[in-house]
């Protein structure tokens, strides 16, 4: 048996075990750590006397309480929809007009619509609503189809080229790329378009190139995007006489989109985000557009 | 070193190699345009290369029975090296990820460059090339010097520490080409994880090969704590990584658990992997070389027994405080959460223990940076453990869970504790396996030191507010009753965070690199040790034994 010696700094024995000059104390346990065990032993008996806590076979120990997750949940998803039911009751019934017309519902649709746009809209569109290059730009004044809010309801809805069944579909046709026009062709359609927003950008453009993209356009393209180039809600053809351009309005981009052609797609929400939900969007989407100007 | 071997020691040697050889030359063949044969080229370069390292000493004499008095510390060198090569890989991957998180750019279009895959080739990098090779390093010293006795074999250390590095770098080498389980910190494939457990049972049968030789009656409690974190690492391992490989011949393989088991078998794992890698493992480093450095006693053995067995028992049950309010069943929570809250005594007792051991040697804290990198390890081994419990509590949870407060504390404990203990434990240790008087520049280690702590310290208070400020965004309703944030406004108010964060992990790199340096240059340059002093560190032969050996107590 090996001998303890005294410690001289702490007065206590050791154990008398040295490995490669390592000793260790005989000190006993302090007491504040069997009550600080003791403590947290009792709490943890109690809670599982109170709570769910202990397998038994199939079941398991329910508890005093009752408490149990998903009653929980359900009671607190209960409780948040009291919460939301006065304006929300309010929002479903009213015609989508009428809404507009109320300073205070247009107030909560601004409050929830923006945490409903940026978490489901913004990844593509902007937390602005700005877009960006093959993204449509939804605070200007410009709408593929349709800007009022009964049309971009039915939008989000069910989608742009998209798995709905009942989707908007919308094409522009690949004219370079199925060959249907030349490059020369679709250059002279470029200066036509061009002409058609920005007079200036074709000044220096010969004359004949501009009379015969508008022979090529009229032959083409006036049957979505119409004789004056206004476009076409109804089938999502953009206007081509305004200055707003989701895929760009120079000279190379507009090329590539009548060469390439272009199936831009939205996701359908139908399924996804709940007719309120659906409703307080195309509201706050449309008033964004309106608060731009 | 291969000198070092005897003629049976380098022919099994030979023999191994040629074998994992011709294996890594299977893999190769039979994977042949599958991620498994990339592994298996690497593989065989990995198994040529240590042929051809055996075959440049093959014909060397016999070693001297002279080295049979001393212990055999070859492997822990190289260990402690390779410590430190994968500590810097690992820690500068953590600082890309941080500012990946910062700048999304850096990842410059580049599929293997992706969050996704750098992250694990981080966690990994650290966990287990930082992390384990320290563990094994210092545990082949800690076993020798505390049972006064060499190593059984010349062998079986060298076959777990190149065995485990070749799984390391298997693991890491897979996540850039996209191999993964997907399992958080077990995500390496099948003909890896297997390969780990040939090398893990060595590992067991090594060190209680080695205890069973002991010159002393009783096993120190270093001893538990490594062997702790050696056992029940072998059986998470095997449990989580259950599998059925699609092919003999593909990289991919399919959990043996589904749904809710799978997450709860992984959590199981996953915070025990923490218990039981970073926590009971790196306490058996403590536990040496804290008293070691202080010249102190432990503060009492007792308490040494009362905390050992209480983290044993408890952190078993915590795993499933990493699924609360999910679709785990509410009673599984709760186990997990009472558990957590006891668990708390016991790792409060184990930070309490290295710090009063230091009763009797704060002057030696204040003056020797070493033995402060162990003291203020141990002070954040008690801060990260009662958050670790008070984060486990639900309600609390309910806040915290899948913010930034989770990466905070995991680093409080990863950067604050692990890191810290094993440069302490380096710092001790690199002298003596060289047999200098004592580290190459005592200033570096100093410089070390703060580096380290400002490091940590930037990295948790940030983390700690971002996950704070998260955590209440995502919960904050609108007087309407819907939420206040969207969470990409979340994401934008993290970002000062996330450039903080990567400011500290950049102190905490800069520190191991001047760590690295002075290493290097102690090996290099620091005054030997005199002859009379190195003969102290010696293995008791069975000649000269004081006490006859004994069961331990």
């Amino acid at each position: 048996m090996s001998v303890g010696e005294r410690d001289p700094h702490s007065g206590h024995m050791t154990t008398g075990h040295d490995w490669n000059g390592i000793k260790e104390l005989n000190r006993p346990v302090p007491k504040i750590i069997w009550l600080f065990l003791a403590a947290t032993v009792i709490f943890s008996v109690v809670y599982w006397i109170l709570m769910p806590a202990w397998p038994l076979g199939v079941t398991y120990t329910h508890g005093l309480l009752g408490i149990d997750q998903r009653d929980s949940l359900e009671a607190q998803l209960e409780e948040g929809a009291q919460q939301q039911s006065a304006w929300a009751d309010q929002i479903r019934e009213a015609s989508l007009a009428t809404i507009q017309e109320d300073p205070q519902l247009m107030e909560t649709v601004r409050k929830t619509g923006a945490t409903l746009f940026g978490d489901n809209c913004a990844v593509c569109h902007g937390t602005e609503g700005n877009g960006g290059p093959g993204y449509p730009n939804l605070s200007d004044q410009a709408w593929l189809w349709g800007g009022a809010p009964e049309e971009v309801q039915e939008t989000l809805r069910v989608g742009i080229n998209a798995e709905h069944p009942e989707t908007r579909i919308g094409q522009m046709m690949a004219f370079g790329e199925n060959r249907m026009l030349g490059r020369d062709e679709i250059r002279d359609v470029v200066t036509y378009v061009q002409s058609l927003f920005n007079p200036d950008a074709v000044a220096d453009r010969p004359e004949e190139a501009l009379a015969n993209g508008e022979e090529i356009f009229a032959a083409n393209c006036v049957s979505c995007h119409a004789e004056d180039g206004s476009g076409m809600t109804e089938v999502g053809a953009p206007n081509l006489t305004d200055d707003f351009w989701i895929y760009g309005g120079d000279r190379q981009s507009l090329y590539d989109t009548i060469f390439y052609g272009r199936q831009g797609v939205m996701p359908h929400w139908e399924g996804r985000l709940s007719p309120l939900e659906r409703k307080v969007l195309a509201l706050y989407v449309v008033d964004m557009s309106n608060r731009e100007e | 070193m291969i000198s070092q071997l005897t003629k049976g020691e380098r022919q099994l040697a030979l023999v191994i190699s040629i074998a994992v050889a011709f294996l890594g030359l299977a893999m190769a063949g039979g994977g042949f345009g599958n991620p498994l044969g990339f592994h298996g080229f690497i593989v065989l370069l990995f198994a040529l290369g240590v042929t051809f390292l055996i075959l440049s000493g093959y014909f060397a004499p016999e070693p001297s029975p002279e080295r049979l008095k001393r212990y055999y510390d070859d492997p822990i060198k190289v260990g402690v090296i390779l410590s430190l090569i994968w500590g810097v890989i690992g820690m500068f991957m953590g600082v890309w990820v941080a500012a990946l998180l910062a700048w999304p750019e850096m990842t410059f279009d580049a599929a293997w460059a992706s969050f996704g895959r750098l992250r694990p080739v981080h966690t990994t990098g650290v966990i287990f090339g930082f992390g384990g090779n320290a563990l094994i390093a210092t545990s082949f010293h800690v076993m020798q010097r505390t049972s006064r006795a060499r190593m059984p074999d010349q062998f079986s250390p060298w076959f777990v520490l190149l065995g485990y590095n070749l799984f390391c770098l298997l693991a890491v080498s897979g996540y850039f080409i996209g191999v993964t389980q997907s399992k958080e910190y077990a995500e390496p494939e099948w003909y890896a994880d297997i390969w780990l457990v040939v090398v893990w049972v060595t590992y067991l049968v090594l060190y209680m090969r080695t205890l069973a030789r002991r010159q002393e009656p009783h096993i120190y409690v270093a001893n538990w704590y490594y062997l702790a974190f050696i056992l029940v690492v072998a059986m998470l391992h095997i449990v989580n990584n259950l599998a059925i490989p699609i092919s003999l011949t593909a990289a991919k393989s399919y959990s043996a658990f589904s749904g809710v088991q799978d997450a709860m078998t992984q959590w199981w794992y996953g915070h025990n992997a923490v218990a039981f890698f970073l926590t009971a493992g790196f306490l058996g480093m403590m536990y040496y070389y804290l008293p070691k450095r202080a010249e102190r006693p432990i503060f009492s053995y007792r308490l040494s027994i009362v905390s050992f067995w209480g983290i044993t028992f408890l952190y078993m049950w915590a795993g499933s405080h990493h699924l609360h309010y999910t679709a785990l069943p509410h009673w599984v929570q709760t186990l997990g959460m009472t558990f957590s809250v006891m668990l708390l005594v016991p790792s409060w007792a184990s930070a309490a223990n290295a710090l009063l051991t230091l009763n009797g040697a704060w002057h030696k804290v204040r003056d020797d940076a070493t033995l402060r990198f162990m003291m203020v390890a141990a002070v954040f081994y008690g801060i990260s453990t009662f958050e670790g419990s008070f984060l486990a509590i639900r309600p609390v949870n309910s806040l915290s869970h899948y913010t930034d407060w989770t990466v905070g504390h995991v680093h409080a404990g990863a950067l604050g504790w692990v890191a810290l203990i094993t440069f302490g434990a380096i710092y001790t240790l690199a002298p003596i396996l060289w047999k200098r008087q004592r580290m190459y520049s005592p200033a570096l280690v100093e410089v070390h030191f703060w580096l380290a702590l400002a490091g940590t310290l930037v990295y948790v208070f940030a983390m700690w507010n971002s996950g704070i400020i998260q955590g209440l965004m995502w919960r904050t309703y609108n007087e309407s009753g819907t939420l206040a944030y969207s969470f990409v406004e979340s994401v934008e108010a993290m970002h000062p965070y996330y450039i903080a964060r990567t400011a500290g992990g950049l102190l905490f790199l800069a520190g191991i690199v001047v760590g690295f340096y002075n290493i290097l240059m102690t090996i290099r340059r620091a005054p030997s040790l005199e002859a009379s002093a190195a003969k102290q560190d010696e293995p008791v032969t069975s000649g000269a034994a004081p006490s006859p050996v004994s069961a331990g107590e």
